[in-house]
């Protein structure tokens, strides 16, 4: 039949645009699913410093729009739709997209990871009014403001840097006595006049009605609380991966990572592959998924080659 | 097909709140990454509804007034107005269902 595919890339981070490539470039005419949050996670980002190959760095969705024109110049085909279910319990296996639908030999799956919400009280209420995940998104909003980072990643870092450009000042909360990101990162942070540190302390409440006022801060040695006044709170203490389409399906790890037969591709389903920040706790590194990428697409012709020669 | 494209603060009483169909408002803007992932979505559900629901797109660059008048903190933000009020707020970058869910009780 006409709508099946050798291969379905359902993602269109690094990993999945790579995976395109490599399977463009193989003649399996991959079809790509982009998801909403089409381009991932360094749609979201800035400057992008650690991608080899540009010397001058360049920004996130530059490098990301470089890698969906590769893929389609070799042939793939890249549709904006969010995927909405699949079925991989017989093959050819099903993608579904609100009442579209595709077959697919072999499924690769790049769904990548979402930012991480903290769960205190006053947090949900106050989103979009005030407390954010997204600093390029909505930093335009805190001109001259006091703000909070959460976290102590290469995200909390990149996002307490940007937010400088418009806050009066940024004060970086984070739970340990350390950071964990890179050190040209927090460097430069930390070498920021308008930025603060305060060590070893949880957000434990955001307060406010129609916008934050402030959050509850708890030093994690003392135990003690008090209240410290803020115009907004960006959340930058990780990311969970995008596998609820999968539950059930796959096999998962605790925390929700596709779990892959390293060093292949391979999921608990023969045929269906992954990779990128799906399966990685470790690295998630734009480069890190582009490679684990091309590993699944090659894997996944492979699969191809050894069914068609009945191996 | 229910689609009446730019509003700005000038024409936002006219086009929006004196709006006999509900609208569907989505703030944005041109650096908004996310926004130009929902803005076909908004489209789509204005296709779809017909005649029943009105979408509209206000660039908050070049209204500020209107963005802080809806207290617009994050965006994209999709506000439905019906009888000149706000009566529901979807923020964010959410799937279509998601987005029609959050609306359904106001349609």
């Amino acid at each position: 039949m006409d709508d099946l595919r050798n291969v379905i890339v359902i993602g269109s981070g690094p990993a999945g645009f790579t995976a395109a490539l490599y399977a463009a470039r193989a003649n399996l005419a991959p079809l790509v699913l982009k998801g909403l949050e089409a381009g991932g996670q360094l749609m979201l980002t800035t400057d992008v410093e650690n991608y080899p190959g540009f010397a001058d760095g360049l920004l996130g969705p530059e490098l990301m729009d470089q890698m969906e024109k590769q893929a389609a110049r070799f042939g793939a085909e890249i549709l904006p739709v969010h995927v909405t279910d699949v079925d991989l319990s017989e093959r050819p296996f099903v993608v579904r997209a609100g009442d579209q639908e595709w077959r697919g030999r072999t499924i690769i799956v790049a769904t990548g990871a979402t930012a991480r919400w903290l769960g205190v009280p006053g947090e949900e209420k106050l989103r979009g009014r005030g407390v954010s995940a997204c600093a390029t998104c909505d930093g335009f909003f805190f001109r001259d403001r006091e703000l909070v980072v959460v976290g102590g990643g290469d995200t909390a870092m990149e996002e307490a840097t940007f937010l400088t450009k418009f806050a009066s000042k940024v004060t970086i909360v984070h739970r340990r006595d350390d950071f964990r990101a890179s050190k040209v990162m927090s460097a430069r942070a930390l070498a920021n006049p308008k930025v603060d540190v305060i060590w070893n302390t949880t957000v434990a409440e955001v307060h406010g009605d129609d916008a934050v006022s402030g959050v509850t801060l708890n030093d994690v040695r003392t135990d003690r609380s008090r209240t410290f006044a803020a115009d907004g709170l960006f959340v930058a203490i990780g990311h969970d991966p995008n596998t609820a389409l999968f539950r059930g399906k796959l096999a998962l790890d605790d925390e929700g990572y596709v779990t892959v037969a390293e060093p292949r591709t391979a999921t608990s389903v023969p045929g269906v592959f992954a990779a990128g920040d799906v399966t990685d706790r470790m690295y998630r590194q734009a480069v890190t998924a582009a490679g684990q990428g091309c590993k699944a697409a090659i894997d996944a012709e492979r699969f191809l080659e050894d069914e068609a020669h009945g191996r | 097909m229910a689609n009446i494209g730019t509003v700005t603060e000038t024409d936002f009483q006219a086009q929006v709140l004196d709006s006999e169909t509900p609208v569907l408002v989505d703030f944005w803007a041109e650096w908004c990454v996310p926004c130009h992932m929902v803005s076909p979505v908004v489209e789509e559900i204005g296709n779809e509804k017909g005649e029943t629901l009105k979408v509209a797109k206000l660039n908050i660059d070049e209204n500020p007034q209107a963005t802080r008048t809806y207290g617009v903190m994050s965006i994209p933000s999709l506000i439905l107005f019906k009888g000149g009020q706000e009566v529901a707020r979807v923020i964010g970058a959410k799937p279509k269902d998601a987005i029609l869910r959050d609306l359904a009780p106001h349609l």
